[in-house]
């Protein structure tokens, strides 16, 4: 027997053929279906290589059975609540923008599914990403989209540790979107088509400001002012959990003129709101720092910058000030810099490092 | 199918040999419906008749207070909502517009527990009492849970995640002297232990077949005679107009062959299994440090080991025991869809990650000493594993050093 690899299976395209390709390369597949959402009613939402309801479970079975590999369903529900739903909550209780599936990666995705996966004898975790892991030069793993790739598939992957890359196959990175879906039709996998979506899987009616209140039994931020930069009282907001930087829809507030949320201030319980240019800026800090394709930030680096998983990426200048806190200053301003969102910084293409942007 | 080592028999059985050769004849050569007139229809006929009379002469009652059903859910479903539905009322009689009390416990399978929210949703009241640390209820409990609109106490005959037996004869008691109907999911009870409805006061009684080494998709409601609870199926005259369709023929014949085998080899299918349990309960118990038995440690089911590891996960340990040929369940095979910490080893007082790491073996009178031998050493092995990977253990141990 080969390797043994277990592929996180959704039910879905990419994650089985995943699965396939393994299983021909001669390892020893195990297929986990991973349950990570409390509400088991809500149907499935498939999301870069698959987010989990009990549908999906029965697409996974189906599949690894036509593949004759194992087939588990594993639970991180708890793991889920604590490490995504719980800090969701938090940070927009702090008036911050937070991004779900980033946590969701790091402590579900891969440390607790690779723990598991570990601890049943596996070597590898596999997914259904378009993406290939490579060794650099300096030794260090890094991650970096297909060529061939619609969507980007490693901003939300930025603060996998090194440990964790080093266990980590993605097969389907070899080829393109249309190579997958000829090979599942010629191996005769058959999935049902799953929506593609980048809104949040465990928020399916896309009301965050309402899942929070039901998460914190109603103990959320209340009503507060609406203010200029300079501290003029424009109106009433519905409480900053409501809120992010750069919206401009559902304001209320009649300027006569189109304005836009530029800071959320959780102290003073104000939002603020600003004119088109005040939503650009050059600068943003960012903490809770990973380092991927590079081991260190020693002196100052020109790095390809994304703020946000939509970002196409602007050049920056990148320069570690204190231990765990960058300054990066792009060479032109950027629209709408986010607190909680992250910052992910490349270099040939391949995730270099990233952090979470402070303001 | 080579080589396993078949431990879940709380789940399903294999179906016996004999109840197979008994069900074949009743596919290909009397198909005849029960309900029609030809010699044919009363061959079948005939078969449902002695079959029920098998069954009630093993429970001490009569032949026309068993009712065939589909299964041990849909008699459990029979019974509460039929009991509701009959014996409660409107609401209007009273201010809260209550329609009537269930009592019923917290470690009850869900066949029951969902049924009983399904009927809070509808206007019934239920009390579901806590068990003690080994799983039992307390009669004193039911006693005292007892209201003026009580209709139903409902409690299980033996819980099939931990084996523990509840004091049926005493909880019946107490529903005789105040007049309140009394249920029992006797699902993993019927054909393991010897039950006589009368001597214990049950007014119904639900069984399953395919934990009896019968066929699936057949089992039984008792209904003691004067109880007015309605129809269920709505339909064909079938069993006396309350449970419609035509009969499942096969399935009552292979039901009635399992009911006959299992009090056949009771005594020695008993004795077999609890010295298989006991010395497997000992093993694990001597040889695996910090873990814990489940369930009372006499008034258990003769087939029931379940214990809790702390320290490890219980879906781990189950992913390899599987990869080794051993087939065995964290708690109930109904749930294991969601695999979220059982509602039993949390009533028993197990913390989440406690309840976590637990397994749940069941024997069968076929296993042998040799495979509980191997059984031990792969539960053993993984265990030793999984908590060399844990920083729970370590941590612990740590503390355990300093």
């Amino acid at each position: 027997m080969g390797k043994k690899v277990v592929v996180g299976m959704s039910g879905g395209v990419d994650s089985s053929v995943a699965a396939y390709l393994l299983k021909k390369q001669g390892y020893d597949v195990i297929g986990v279906t991973m349950q990570i959402w409390q509400d088991e009613e809500q149907a499935a939402i498939e999301e870069n290589g698959g987010c989990c309801g009990l549908s999906a479970v029965d697409d996974a079975k189906r599949v690894a059975m036509q593949l004759e590999i194992p087939h588990y369903v594993m639970n991180f529900k708890k793991e889920f609540k604590e490490n995504v739903m719980d800090y969701f909550v938090d940070e927009y209780l702090h008036g911050r923008t937070p991004n779900p599936c980033i946590a969701c990666n790091r402590y579900v995705k891969w440390e607790s599914l690779l723990q598991r996966s570990l601890s049943i004898g596996a070597d590898y975790i596999a997914t259904g990403h378009y993406a290939r892991i490579n060794r650099l030069p300096n030794g260090r793993y890094a991650i970096k989209t297909s060529a061939t790739a619609a969507k980007d598939q490693t901003y939300a992957l930025f603060n996998l540790t090194q440990e964790q890359l080093s266990h980590t196959l993605m097969p389907v990175g070899e080829y393109t979107k249309e190579e997958i879906r000829k090979i599942a039709e010629d191996i005769g996998i058959t999935v049902a088509h799953k929506p593609d979506s980048q809104e949040i899987c465990f928020i399916p009616d896309h009301d965050y400001a309402a899942f929070i209140e039901r998460e914190t039994n109603g103990n959320v931020p209340p009503c507060g002012n609406f203010v200029t930069a300079d501290g003029t009282v424009l109106g009433t907001h519905k409480g900053i959990t409501h809120y992010t930087i750069g919206q401009r829809k559902g304001l209320n507030l009649a300027m006569g003129h189109p304005v836009f949320v530029t800071q959320i201030r959780p102290d003073t319980n104000e939002v603020v709101i600003g004119e088109n240019e005040d939503v650009f800026t050059k600068e943003l800090f960012c903490d809770h720092l990973n380092f991927m394709g590079i081991e260190d930030l020693k002196e100052k680096r020109r790095l390809l910058g994304k703020i946000r998983y939509s970002h196409k990426g602007a050049m920056a200048w990148v320069e570690r000030i204190e231990e765990d806190l960058v300054r990066c200053t792009f060479e032109e301003p950027v629209r709408a810099v986010t607190p909680g969102q992250a910052a992910v910084f490349y270099e040939n293409d391949y995730v270099a490092m990233g952090g979470i942007i402070r303001g | 199918m080579g080589n396993i080592i078949y431990l879940d028999n709380a789940a399903t059985t294999k179906t016996a040999p004999e109840v197979v050769e008994a069900m074949l004849p009743y596919f290909s050569e009397c198909y005849g419906n029960a309900s029609s007139i030809y010699s044919l229809g009363a061959e079948s006929k005939k078969a449902i008749t002695r079959a029920r009379e098998t069954i009630a002469d093993v429970l001490g009652t009569k032949a026309n207070e068993i009712y065939f059903t589909a299964g041990g859910s849909e008699s459990d479903n029979w019974a509460l909502k039929a009991t509701a539905e009959a014996y409660g009322t409107d609401g209007t009689d009273n201010a809260a517009g209550v329609r009537g009390h269930i009592i019923t416990s917290k470690i009850e399978h869900h066949a029951i527990l969902h049924t009983c929210e399904y009927l809070e949703k509808h206007g019934f009241e239920v009390t579901y009492l806590p068990v003690d640390e080994n799983g039992l209820v307390s009669p004193k409990d039911v006693e005292e849970a007892i209201r003026d609109n009580t209709i139903l106490i409902s409690i299980m005959f033996a819980n099939n995640e931990i084996g523990t037996i509840e004091p049926i004869k005493e909880i019946g008691e107490i529903a005789k002297k105040h007049h309140i109907l009394f249920h029992t999911d006797a699902v993993q009870a019927f054909g393991q232990l010897p039950i006589r409805v009368d001597d214990l006061n049950i007014d119904m009684l639900s069984a399953s077949g395919h934990k009896l080494n019968g066929p699936k998709g057949i089992g039984f409601l008792y209904i003691r005679t004067g109880i007015k609870i309605r129809s269920f199926v709505h339909g064909g005259q079938q069993e006396r107009g309350r449970r419609a369709g035509t009969e499942n023929i096969t399935g009552i014949v292979g039901l009635e062959a399992a009911v006959k085998r299992a009090y056949r080899i009771m005594e020695e299918k008993t004795k077999k299994e609890i010295e298989l349990r006991d010395y497997l309960i000992n093993r694990l118990e001597t040889e695996i440090p910090y873990c814990r038995l489940n369930g009372d440690r006499v008034k258990r089911l003769p087939n029931n080991v379940n214990f809790s590891f702390e320290f490890i996960e219980g879906e781990s340990l189950l992913i390899k025991l599987d990869m080794e040929g051993i087939c065995a369940s964290s708690g109930s095979a109904c749930t294991s869809g969601s695999l979220d910490p059982s509602h039993v080893l949390l009533a028993i007082g197990l913390p989440h990650e406690k309840a976590h790491g637990s397994l749940r073996l069941t024997l069968s009178e076929e296993n042998t000493k040799e495979e509980i031998d191997k059984t031990v050493e792969v539960i053993k092995q993984t265990v030793e594993y999984l908590r060399s990977m844990s920083p729970l253990y370590e941590d612990f141990l740590k503390k355990q050093r300093s």
